[in-house]
């Protein structure tokens, strides 16, 4: 990897004020992803994936403070840019699929005129023709009878496919990085091959550089190039998909592979991963989070480690990993 | 396996022959949405001026469906997106009127009852529902504790003491944080929200417990506590589940039978891990070579090719999957397959015996 990354995340911290204390969502988050490849985020629930987009995104819950860290589009830091600034690349440089579709449509306005919108103002689309080009876009993401389908209202249109309609949004500019934050949770197997195939070509076709976030290891193992595993806040692994898979070396990347019901004969047999993420409101919060769970702990786990580089090959923090 | 061909249509012949009566039996279910926006508000007034009846494209997103599920039994639910599935669960837990068709729960028929006025019937607590979108069950302005609390209070009477323990326990039972319960919905993650709203409707103990997609959102971990909690409140209260979801290995694991939707119609039923492994419907068969494998990488290549048949006003003489389908014969265009029983199955395909055959 020796070409400029699409994007850059470079010790991204991030922290939430609540009545009962101060939520420590990141900690010197690092990654990159080149154009034209793909990267999984995978870990528990609450590990803290979707804060590391939307800080990204620069759209946090005003509660939320990025308290350290960078994030390079190109030349731009998104982290420390003014807010026109992010404005004018938000949509079209780097866009966004969101974890609640519902929520993100505009309930009152036509799936065909929100779609319609987005390729006039961020793909300089002329309006007389937008109509006609966000009904591809939805035949694009499998939706059938797009022509009609368009004058549909979000209330109209089944989970999956709001979902797709997002998926178009999205995809609607052509970005050069596109966050997906669970892109497929809400798509059944089949219609999920037509969404991933279509953001792998545009990988292909322009480049793209995609951060898919994802619980599903199985469908991250096919599509990514390299995957980050996450844990209560912490890039605690991250790796070429293969490798990743044929030795996971930090404890917990290793529990997660083996806690995935793919091949399980039944319920009984399937292990969750024992413990629990840590209260991340403490303020005696370990340097490794992991440790209180873990069964390979030792005594030097308890200091400090050096933070891990963005562009590593394998990188691991973990003071005592699996060979 | 010997196939028989009489056609079988009404509720209580679906599924295998119940020794009580089911807890819940669904009997030609229909439910059509009208599709807006096709003639506009102009267009209406001026068919209604002209005399003419109006008649408005529908949507058939249920059409014709029976099944049965049993005391203590657990039903999957699975379905290309937008085949319906949301809409049956809807009808279901009684949010929506149905077009046509039986609801009858306990020997009760529900359908009856105007979804506004099920709201506060008595047999509101029997069935739950976890919602697809966690956002839809839980209140915004509510908290999690009071997102639980709230179906607990008003159908099961509980205050104060007696109130904060079952929340507690619910939340323990689902791997939600008790530090948690003070949150509002847009201070959690994902996942914790879709345990809240696993938490708000396994707190009430109903008979029936609908969940459509209630783990998409959760990791693994969670994910299997989640399934494990479920399968001790099916042997502890012999509680019955309907279980939605487009993820077939848990399908697989949790449920006695599965249901596979295509396009409003159920084209294939029977016993969870007899349908995964040896699918008799061309959609199933599409729909397990789709899944995707951890370890097996090459596994979910398998594309379905040609256009999905629109389901706004759909020919009733064509198979919905005709277009798509590998087989698809002039056969399949002139005649809706209707749904026959392979001894423990059925299946709606006019070529299902040349596959048990094999
Ligand atoms: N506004 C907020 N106030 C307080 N805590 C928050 C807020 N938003 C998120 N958090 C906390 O930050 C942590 C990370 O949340 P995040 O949404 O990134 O999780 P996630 O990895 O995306 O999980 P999931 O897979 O469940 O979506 C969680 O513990 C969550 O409760
Ligand atoms: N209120 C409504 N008005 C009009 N059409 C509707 C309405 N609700 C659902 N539909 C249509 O009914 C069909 C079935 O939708 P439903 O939500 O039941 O699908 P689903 O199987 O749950 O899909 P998914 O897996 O994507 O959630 C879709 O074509 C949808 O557009
Ligand atoms: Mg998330
Ligand atoms: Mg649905």
């Amino acid at each position: 990897m020796t070409a400029v990354p699409a994007l850059l995340v470079e010790n991204l911290s991030v922290e939430f004020r609540t009545r009962s204390g101060t939520v420590q969502a990141l900690e010197r988050v690092s990654f990159a992803v080149p154009k034209g490849e793909t990267l999984a985020i995978v870990g528990e629930s609450g590990s803290g994936k979707s804060v590391t987009a939307y800080a990204v995104m620069g759209i946090l819950d005003p509660a939320g403070k990025i308290t350290a860290g960078r994030a390079m589009l190109g030349g731009l830091d998104l982290l420390a840019a003014t807010a026109d600034q992010v404005a004018a690349v938000r949509g079209r440089e780097i866009a966004m699929i969101f974890q609640n579709p519902r929520t993100a449509l505009n309930p009152i306005r036509t799936v065909g005129s929100q779609i319609a919108d987005v390729l006039i103002r961020h793909a300089n689309v002329p309006r007389r023709e937008a109509p006609g080009r966000a009904v591809d876009l939805l035949r694009d993401v499998g939706i059938t009878d797009p022509a009609r389908r368009a004058k549909a209202y979000p209330f109209e249109m089944s989970g999956g496919m709001c979902q797709r309609v997002m998926i178009a949004i999205a995809l609607a500019a052509k970005p050069s990085v596109l966050i997906a934050d669970e892109p497929t949770t809400g798509l059944d197997v089949t219609t999920q091959a037509v969404i991933m195939d279509l953001i792998g070509d545009l990988a292909r076709d322009i480049g793209m550089a995609t951060i898919f976030i994802t619980h599903d290891l199985a469908l991250a193992a096919q599509r990514a190039d390299r995957i980050v595993v996450m844990h209560a806040g912490h890039v605690i692994e991250n790796a070429p998909t293969a490798e990743l898979f044929a030795r996971p070396r930090h404890p917990y990347t290793a529990e997660l592979i083996a806690a995935t019901p793919d091949a399980a004969a039944s319920l009984a047999e399937l292990a969750s991963i024992p413990g629990s993420l840590p209260d991340l409101r403490r303020i005696d919060l370990p340097p490794c989070r992991y440790a209180e769970r873990c069964p390979r702990r030792r005594v030097d786990c308890d200091a400090e480690l050096p933070p891990a580089p963005a562009i590593p090959e394998h990188v691991v923090a973990c003071r005592n990993p699996l060979s | 396996m010997t196939g028989t061909l009489d056609t079988m249509s009404s509720a209580t012949v679906h599924g295998a022959p119940p020794a009580d009566p089911p807890l819940l039996d669904v009997g030609e279910l229909r439910k059509r949405f009208p599709v807006s926006g096709t003639l506009g508000l102009i267009g209406r007034l001026r068919r209604r001026m002209k005399g003419g009846p109006i008649h408005l494209p529908h949507v058939y997103a249920v059409d014709d469906v029976s099944f049965t599920i049993g005391k203590g039994e657990t039903v999957g639910l699975v379905g290309e997106s937008g085949c319906g599935k949301s809409t049956l669960v809807r009808v279901l837990t009684r949010l929506l009127d149905p077009s046509g068709g039986i609801v009858r729960l306990g020997g009760r028929e529900l359908s009856l009852t105007p979804a506004r006025r099920f709201a506060k019937d008595p047999d509101r607590a029997r069935i739950q529902m976890v919602f697809q979108d966690a956002g839809e069950s839980v209140n915004p302005r509510f908290t999690a504790f009071a997102a639980i609390a709230d179906p607990l209070r008003r159908l099961r009477g509980l205050r104060g003491a007696a109130l904060t323990a079952k929340v507690e326990k619910a939340a323990d039972q689902c791997g939600l944080p008790r530090a948690l319960l003070s949150r509002f919905p847009h201070q959690l993650s994902g996942g914790q929200r879709a345990r809240v709203g696993i938490a708000r409707a396994v707190a009430v103990e109903p008979a029936l417990l609908v969940l459509d997609e209630p783990t998409a959102a959760l990791d693994v971990s969670v994910q299997v506590v989640i399934l494990q909690l479920l399968e001790r409140l099916k042997t502890e209260l012999g509680m019955s589940y309907l279980f939605v979801s487009h993820d077939l290995g848990v399908v697989r694991l949790l449920c006695d039978r599965v249901l596979v939707m295509y396009l409003g119609k159920i084209v294939e039923s029977g016993p969870a891990r007899a349908v995964f492994a040896n699918p008799l419907h061309p959609y199933t068969r599409a729909l397990v070579d789709a899944a995707p494998s951890l370890h097996d990488r090459g596994a979910g290549r398998i594309r379905l090719q040609g256009e999905p048949r629109s389901p706004i006003d759909p020919d009733p003489n064509v198979c919905r999957f005709y277009g798509r389908c590998p087989k698809g014969t002039d056969l399949c265009r002139a005649e809706m397959p209707a749904l026959r029983r392979f001894g423990e199955r059925d299946v709606a395909c006019h070529f299902a015996e040349e596959i048990t055959a094999r």
